[in-house]
């Protein structure tokens, strides 16, 4: 017995997915000033054109090779995990130990970044297996994938290097960028930063919960308890995982090994969790952080087009250069320009599509961003140092007599014009 | 087996593998060694007619069987794309070799039932749900029995007729089918041999009707007269086409057997565009997103102001696109059955809102 269905539309068309967020919304009629300085509006909008058309070509491309290249990749993910683990229940054998905590660390490494970063990106949506589905899958780090794609593919990807709007700049704790008022805590920019990337993945967790955002009002206490309830079961089961049942499976070796055998798996764990915290922390700076790397007004991004979106995507983003393993290691986030443009196509196509985007870029006289590994780190650690320093202008520096008069002058305005239009309704 | 697919479905073996499942490792190791996801070879695809054909699956481990009457989710991969459709099981139940079968018409635009019968090779594997549905035989089968279907609605109640032969059942059993003719019925020399076997088997050919068949054209009151059958003490399991089952249903509404009456659609019916309730705004509370109710279902509205809900069957089958109504009425076009509270989760692919209804889309 045959059940049709009454539709012919195919579960997760890739075509219609992500078609792009929503431009701010400024005052009516308001046009972005983004880019303006370099093209013209008619001129942005043939960029936009352009990449739109690159964009759908790659998805109206996608098939059975790009299905085989992911599955093939979670192979190789599992291998290593399996190995990574057998690895590290020989502390008796050092090499193998040692093997086995390379390995794990090397999983975890390709299922946050290759695998499941790019999953809950909706790059695999169009295969409509549930195993790699973007609404569903959750990944092997302890922030929860649910709020983690809120903070990351919502605010981020949309509102990208826009001041006040993505969190992402300096993550509320660095000052990375000229733009960024100073407080005196960014004095210790680079040894934060190095704490950062040690803890990593506790930082995205914090992240998603927003406690910041809660203290200050911008989210409600519902939406804040849900996110701490989510992290909290996340951070057990990470916990229990890691740090309880592998040490725990390890009993057994006590007799033979002798009493440090859990803890050594244990501590195999930490730092296997500890290589990968350092590995995506580098990625994730080289990405946003380079100097070259622009960042943007609320004001100028309201009323945007679709070419200015683009623009303001390519130019706050970098590229590192490197080899195909490289490439695979930092989950195609080598090529974070491309994946800003299109965060939803797998990101094995970035390396196809990047020399068009260039040619583009320079056709447009649009920068590129795009170096060495080192040159880039070289580059974010300069920029924390430098931005770590007290800026001369006082109106830059976060808790200044100066810069406490200008809040208190927006406020009073602010308070003002609340007064007079409640007037105008009045008297309406 | 048993106790080893307990332990390895366990909470324990899942704190090790977390976020992921246990299936997510074993799958590598060999695609049928999965412990909760069904998966199933195919060992042959047998052509029933000149659009259908026959399915046989050897299923994992993890099937755990089915019972004469039910669907299941049918899913293939085709150019790393999952398509997923439902078909009804059409073999006995009381098949020993671990094998079990769908039976399934090749739609002209139905994607995956014509790949089905073109290009399903034999060693491929499937993705499949655990058997689902009501409509199937009690466990004690009431006498006398009538089973009723038009086109490929035979299926399922194939199922029930040729578990009933295998076990020997001896009651009595009508077994009534509506095709367009003879060529365009599945499974005819078997019918064919239950009917010389003794069991009553009537088949209608409403195009080209056999020269001396006793009954002719669509289903009427007068062919259950004719054969003898009183709807009133007769449980009736229909399975075909809209119309053909809304005709049963009037019957036997007419003649005091509604009770008696097993229904399976393998079609969601097309809903009645301009029926009076095609009012009011349906609000997809989400998304923030509304617009004017259209009359259509609720998925299909949602679809139609750009959203991309879940969904699977299309037909309130499987689940999938089940989401939250926070309030309004809504109406199954189905079982036509009206829901008004608030707080509840429906399908919204079966589902078409009545007056002003808000959903978490």
């Amino acid at each position: 017995m045959s059940r049709k269905k009454t539709y012919a539309p195919v579960a997760y068309d890739a075509s219609g997915h992500d078609a792009g967020p929503q431009p701010l919304e400024g005052e009516a009629g308001q046009r972005s000033t983004i880019g303006t300085d370099v093209l013209t509006y008619e001129q942005l909008d043939e960029l936009g054109r352009e990449l739109d058309a690159i964009r759908q070509r790659v998805l109206d491309d996608l098939g059975q090779a790009d299905a085989d290249y992911i599955r093939r990749v979670i192979k190789v993910q599992r291998a290593f995990e399996v190995l990574g683990r057998v690895g590290i229940f020989m502390p008796f054998f050092w090499p193998a130990f040692l093997a086995g905590v390379a390995f794990l660390a090397l999983a975890k490494i390709l299922e946050n970044m290759e695998i499941g970063h790019n999953v809950m990106h909706g790059q695999y949506d169009w295969m409509n297996d549930p195993a790699l589905d973007g609404v569903t899958y959750e990944w092997d780090i302890v922030a929860p994938a649910q709020d983690w794609k809120h903070s990351h593919n919502h605010v981020h990807h949309t509102y990208t290097n826009i001041h006040g709007m993505d969190r992402d700049i300096g993550y509320d704790l660095l000052r990375i960028d000229d733009g960024q008022k100073w407080y005196p805590n960014h004095r210790f920019n680079l040894p934060l930063a190095f704490v950062l990337m040690l803890i990593f993945e506790w930082g995205v967790m914090s992240h998603g919960v927003e406690y910041g955002d809660y203290r200050a009002g911008r989210i409600s206490k519902e939406e804040f308890e849900g996110q701490k309830q989510r992290a909290w079961r996340k951070i057990r089961r990470q916990v229990v995982k890691d740090f309880v049942a592998y040490p725990a499976l390890a009993l057994p070796l006590i007799p033979f090994v002798g009493w440090w055998a859990p803890l050594a798996v244990m501590g195999g764990n930490l730092v296997a969790n500890v290589i990968r915290n350092i590995w995506s922390f580098l990625i994730i700076f080289c990405g946003h952080f380079p100097a070259d790397v622009q960042s943007f007004e609320e004001e100028a991004a309201k009323g945007e087009n679709r070419g200015q979106w683009y623009l303001r995507q390519m130019l706050g983003s970098a590229n590192i250069s490197g080899s195909k393993l490289f490439h695979v290691m930092s989950g195609n986030l080598s090529h974070q320009v491309e994946h800003h443009l299109f965060p939803d196509i797998p990101a094995r196509r970035y390396p196809h599509i990047a020399p068009e985007v260039r040619e583009i870029a320079q056709r447009y006289g649009l920068q590129y961003n795009s170096g060495r590994f080192g040159k880039q780190l070289l580059s974010v650690a300069r920029q924390l140092a430098v931005y770590g320093r007290k800026p001369d202008d006082p109106y830059m520096v976060g808790n200044s007599p100066e810069s406490k008069a200008l809040r208190r002058a927006k406020r009073e305005e602010e308070a003002r014009r609340r007064e007079a239009e409640k007037a105008a309704t009045m008297a309406a | 087996m048993g106790v080893i697919r307990r332990m390895l479905a366990s909470k324990a073996v899942g704190s090790l593998t977390s976020p992921h499942s246990i299936d997510h490792y074993l799958e590598h190791v060999h695609p049928m060694l999965t412990v909760s996801e069904v998966r199933a070879r195919v060992v042959r695809v047998i052509r029933e007619t000149g659009d259908a054909s026959t399915v046989v699956l050897r299923p994992n481990g993890a099937w755990r069987g089915f019972v004469p009457g039910q669907h299941v989710q049918f899913g293939v991969e085709v150019e790393g794309k999952r398509r997923v459709r439902v078909f009804s099981v059409s073999s006995s139940q009381a098949n020993r070799d671990g094998t079990f079968s769908v039976s399934v018409k090749a739609h002209p635009d139905g994607y995956v039932s014509q790949f089905l019968h073109t290009g399903l090779a034999p060693r491929t594997i499937v993705h499949l749900s655990q058997a689902e549905g009501e409509f199937v035989l009690p466990d004690v089968v009431p006498d006398p029995l009538l089973l009723l279907s038009g086109g490929s609605g035979i299926t399922p109640v194939m199922s029930m007729i040729r578990t009933l032969r295998d076990r020997q059942h001896r009651g009595d059993v009508t077994f009534l089918h509506y095709a367009r003719s003879r060529d365009d019925e599945m499974f005819t020399a078997e019918l064919d041999a239950l009917a010389d076997a003794g069991v009553r088997v009537v088949r209608v050919y409403t195009r080209q009707p056999a020269p001396g068949a006793e009954l002719a054209g669509r289903f009427h009151v007068d062919h259950l007269k004719h054969l003898g059958i009183d709807a009133a003490d007769t449980l009736t399991y229909v399975c075909g086409p809209a119309g053909l089952i809304a005709s049963v249903r009037d019957t036997y509404a007419e003649l005091g057997a509604a009770e008696q009456l097993r229904a399976e659609y393998f079609k969601v019916p097309s809903v009645d565009l301009d029926a009076a309730d095609a009012t009011g705004t349906l609000t997809f509370d989400t998304t923030g997103t509304e617009a004017e109710n259209s009359g259509a279902t609720i998925l299909e509205q949602a679809e139609a102001a750009g959203l991309s809900p879940a969904y699977g069957c299309r037909m309130g089958v499987c689940n999938t696109c089940a989401v939250k109504k926070l309030h309004g009425a809504v109406r199954h076009v189905v079982s036509g059955e009206v829901c008004a509270s608030t707080d509840e989760t429906i399908k919204v692919c079966v589902n078409v809102p009545v007056g002003d209804v808000a959903v978490a889309l």
